[in-house]
């Protein structure tokens, strides 16, 4: 299937989804007013991937900042890979955050307690 | 007589002031301020660990404006933009002080306080519950609020929200909320 690619913005992340190699990455800030637009296409690329996942996919999310209005369209990403992950393949997702960034420690911590899939948190030392 | 908004503006509008604004919030504005936020917190060599605080609370801060203004009637046009609001970032007494400002309908008053007075009476673990269940139970609006903001702040600050409502006219309050920084983090 096509790869999803989308250009980082001042409000939102780059994003590269290769459905080829089963990576999946969000990177940068997450701050729309209104995600619910920003994040369709990405949930959607997910619905269809699921359908024929690899064996392993790996989520690399790396933010800066995201805003309540896309945590919960963050969850609903997770949700998709949650579904693929009880379709038993692999899925891991890294939860990269800065040194001393114990919010976003915590924010992963947050959506590891409540999605079903192995996550990994990985600290950015600079 | 009724609540002057200028005035309570302007007594904001001193001391180590790093962003004061009034008038429409739109989203291009929320990106202005965010910038120029930002960028004065890197001037001042501010700490990243509060750099971040302080910009994820304005962010929300802002947004929560944005999402839950009320669009002004005509009559109010004179002194006031349709989407008015006050934003007012500030450094004082070892902590930065979000404050942001605007009209409530009376009617919505005692809901959105009760709301407050309930975050402000929970520690730590019990926002962080409360945090999870509305992310995970409670839907986006059209708008793409989510009801997290205040419970977010309040997490973020550490710090209890302050607020007033001041009677405007017989329709409208003007709600204030405060959320406080420490410096020290």
């Amino acid at each position: 299937m096509e790869a999803l690619s989308i250009e980082g913005t001042a409000k939102t992340p780059s994003v590269k989804f290769n459905g080829q190699e089963g990576v999946i990455e969000i990177k940068g800030r997450s701050i729309p007013e209104n995600s619910i637009e920003f994040y369709k296409p990405l949930v959607e690329w997910l619905e269809e991937y699921s359908s024929t996942p690899l064996d392993l996919t790996q989520v690399n999310v790396q933010l800066e900042y995201f805003n309540t209005s896309s945590s919960k369209c963050i969850l609903d990403v997770f949700k998709k890979l949650e579904a693929i992950h009880k379709g038993k393949n692999e899925v891991i997702i890294n939860w990269y955050y800065e040194e001393d960034d114990e919010d976003m420690l915590e924010a992963g911590e947050d959506y590891e307690s409540i999605i079903r899939v192995p996550f990994k948190m990985i600290e950015i030392v600079e | 007589m009724s609540f002057d908004v200028n005035e309570y503006y302007s007594k904001l509008d001193g001391g180590d002031v790093l962003m004061a604004f009034k008038g429409d919030i739109s989203s291009e504005l929320i990106s202005n301020v965010l910038e120029v936020v930002e960028s004065r917190m890197e001037d001042n060599s501010e700490n990243s660990k509060v750099r971040k605080k302080v910009y994820n609370v304005l962010v929300e801060s802002l947004q929560n404006l944005y999402h839950h203004i009320e669009i002004l009637p005509e009559e109010m046009h004179e002194e006031f933009d349709s989407k008015f609001g006050i934003l007012v970032v500030s450094r004082v007494e070892g902590t930065y002080k979000i404050s942001t400002g605007n009209f409530i309908k009376q009617e919505k008053v005692d809901v959105l306080k009760n709301k407050i007075d309930k975050i402000n009476s929970m520690g730590k673990e019990e926002l962080k519950d409360m945090y999870k269940f509305i992310l995970n139970h409670q839907r986006l609006s059209d708008k793409g609020g989510g009801g997290l903001g205040l419970v977010d702040i309040a997490r973020k600050t550490g710090n209890k929200l302050d607020y007033t409502f001041e009677r405007f006219n017989e329709i409208y309050y003007f709600f204030n909320l405060d959320a406080y920084i420490d410096f020290a983090q």
